[in-house]
């Protein structure tokens, strides 16, 4: 069986996140050191070799990303640690920020010294309490050693909107307003927090970079999947016997993770589909699931990465109430400021609704596909355009349950 | 009233400050009255009416007064297979109210949310932000007895 490579998840359980102390004699911060070393444009070179990809959904290369805002001249520059974590069934950032707060510190640091930025945000969900104690308590001890030198952090907490994790949402959040998403472009690196160029990233993202700085860019180049590499971390959810999170390089296959790791299916029954990537990732039938989980590998059978999350559904569900469920927090989270969303989740609710009721009929199966390749052109920002994926996913792979439904 | 003034006054020099008020604010009394708005638009220097569209916004912030311990049951679909209907089922009639209900004695309000990030064990709720994993419905008594 496929064994879990532990990267970013290195010190799990090894060192008490509570002292930076123990950080420190695990290695800590020599990234940060060797970084500041070196010139600027250099550790940009070492990151775009590497090959890291946004562990938070779209999988832009990191280094090119910091090369943009690297080559702006401006008085002022931020990075931005997007620890926003809403998509449903995911906690993988948690884990990193509860258990190595300052692995997330140190990368954000060596950003800050890549592209010349001083003043660092972490953005952390409202729902993590303890995490904004931790890393708090993590970026007063790094402080008072000196270790930041002159990179500030301050952690700023989110209060409860799933589109706050859409990047430019995520600023405008940061600078006090609704989180509304901006029309792009430009793109955050170019003019982003109070106009200024800026890099968000993940928090698995950031915990990433130490060990690129540390280990080199062809090491990390070298683990997983070609153009994709690296390890991603995974959370499990739903019918499967070990609800747990794992590591595992990128060429991990999704049978691998559902039956190895995960141990299978509960009460022996039989697998159904697996959603990845969290709630608006594409549903995956059991033909597909020899797949590797890489970004670009997923992207061929019309499936994501996303976030990392796996939802397991067994023979016995109802999908499409279970999408039902899923086109609820759509309308829900819908920030309401471009149309496309506000109407089309909306509608795309209330028909499925009408399917789940077993009040539909095929016209309105074949109109909800309309209305989403509508969404996935039309949307402002990727919620309303991802919106759509499982029900078109479920309609494509599982139709037969959907007529089943409709009169 | 002075009293929400002295909450927000901190956070009028941290930039983008205003949520950051309302955090403090709700953390007192677990809603942001129409006087607390008020007041941190003066204090931020933004019309009310923007102020008013930040407190709306977020679903963390309320601007109806809510009971002293917020329940959040999780509805996110990992949680909705695992049977979140029937911990609502259990909430409801232990507490006798309905989602988005306050109890008569200003205890309890019950609230629907989606994924707290607390899935290892589901269905989730959440009380005064501090997570049940795998709740199932005979426990609700149990846990709601930690907060008599
Ligand atoms: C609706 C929506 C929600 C998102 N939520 C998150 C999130 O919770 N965390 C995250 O890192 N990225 C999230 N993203 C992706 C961000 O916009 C952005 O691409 C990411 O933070 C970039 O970091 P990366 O390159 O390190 O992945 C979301 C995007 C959309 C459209
Ligand atoms: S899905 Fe309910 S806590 Fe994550």
């Amino acid at each position: 069986m496929a064994e879990e490579l532990r990267l970013v998840l290195k010190n799990f359980g090894k060192i008490n996140p509570l002292k930076v102390e123990d950080y420190l004699s695990a290695g800590g911060y020599k990234s940060l050191e060797k970084a500041r070393s070196m010139n600027p444009l250099e550790v940009v070179e070492v990151m775009k070799k590497s090959g890291l990809r946004g562990r938070g959904g779209a999988g832009f290369n990191t280094g090119q990303k910091w090369f943009f805002a690297h080559n702006i001249q401006a008085d002022e520059k931020f990075v931005v640690c997007n620890a926003d974590e809403g998509e449903p069934g995911t906690y993988k950032d948690r884990i990193i920020m509860e258990n190595d707060p300052h692995i997330v510190l140190e990368g954000m640091a060596i950003c800050g010294h890549a592209i010349g930025a001083t003043q660092g945000y972490i953005y952390c969900r409202g729902e993590y309490p303890g995490v904004v104690d931790t890393l708090n308590t993590a970026i007063a001890q790094a402080k008072e050693k000196g270790l930041l030198g002159d990179f500030n952090i301050e952690v700023r907490m989110g209060a409860g909107a799933y589109v706050c994790g859409e990047e430019t949402a995520l600023i405008e959040s940061i600078e006090g307003n609704r989180g509304e998403p901006r029309f792009r472009p430009p793109y955050p690196p170019v003019a982003g927090l109070w106009q200024k160029p800026t890099i968000v990233n993940n928090v698995e993202t950031f915990a990433n970079v130490a060990q690129i700085i540390e280990k080199g860019a062809e090491w990390f180049a070298g683990i997983g999947a070609k153009s994709f590499p690296g390890t991603k971390v995974l959370t499990l959810t739903g019918d499967i016997n070990k609800k747990i999170f794992i590591e595992v390089p990128t060429d991990t296959t999704i049978k691998e993770v559902v039956f190895g790791f995960g141990g299978g299916i509960p009460d022996g029954k039989k697998f159904k589909a697996v959603q990845i990537g969290g709630t608006s990732g594409g549903f995956i039938p059991e033909e597909f699931i020899e797949t590797t989980i890489d970004f670009d590998s997923m992207r061929k059978i019309e499936a994501t990465l996303g976030s990392g999350a796996v939802f397991v559904i067994d023979e016995t569900r109802d999908i499409v109430d279970v999408v039902t469920r899923i086109a609820k927090f759509f309308e829900h989270e819908s920030c309401g400021k471009c149309a496309p969303c506000r109407e089309g989740t909306m509608r795309v609710h209330l028909l499925m609704d009408r399917i789940n009721d077993g009040k539909g009929s095929q016209a309105d199966v074949a109109l909800l596909k309309k209305l989403s390749r509508v969404m996935a052109s039309a949307c402002l920002c990727g919620l309303g355009q991802a919106a759509p994926t499982p029900v078109v996913t479920t309609i494509n792979h599982f139709g037969m349950d959907y007529h089943a439904k409709v009169q | 009233m002075a009293e929400f003034k002295e909450i927000i006054m901190p956070f009028k020099n941290t930039p983008g400050g205003i949520i950051q008020a309302f955090h403090a604010v709700q953390k007192k009394i677990n809603y942001l009255p129409e006087n607390a708005i008020i007041d941190a638009a003066e204090v931020f220097g933004i019309p009310v009416k923007e102020a008013y569209g930040v407190a709306t916004f977020y679903s963390y912030f309320s601007i109806k007064p809510r009971g002293k311990y917020i329940i959040r049951i999780c509805e996110s679909a990992p949680c909705h297979v695992a049977g979140a209907a029937e911990i609502i089922a259990s909430l409801e009639r232990e507490l006798g109210i309905k989602i988005g209900e306050t109890t008569g004695d200003g205890k309890f309000t019950m609230e629907l949310t989606e994924c707290v990030g607390q899935c290892q064990a589901t269905p989730v709720i959440t009380i005064n932000g501090k997570p049940y994993a795998g709740v199932t419905p005979q426990q609700v008594a149990e846990i709601l007895a930690e907060y008599e």
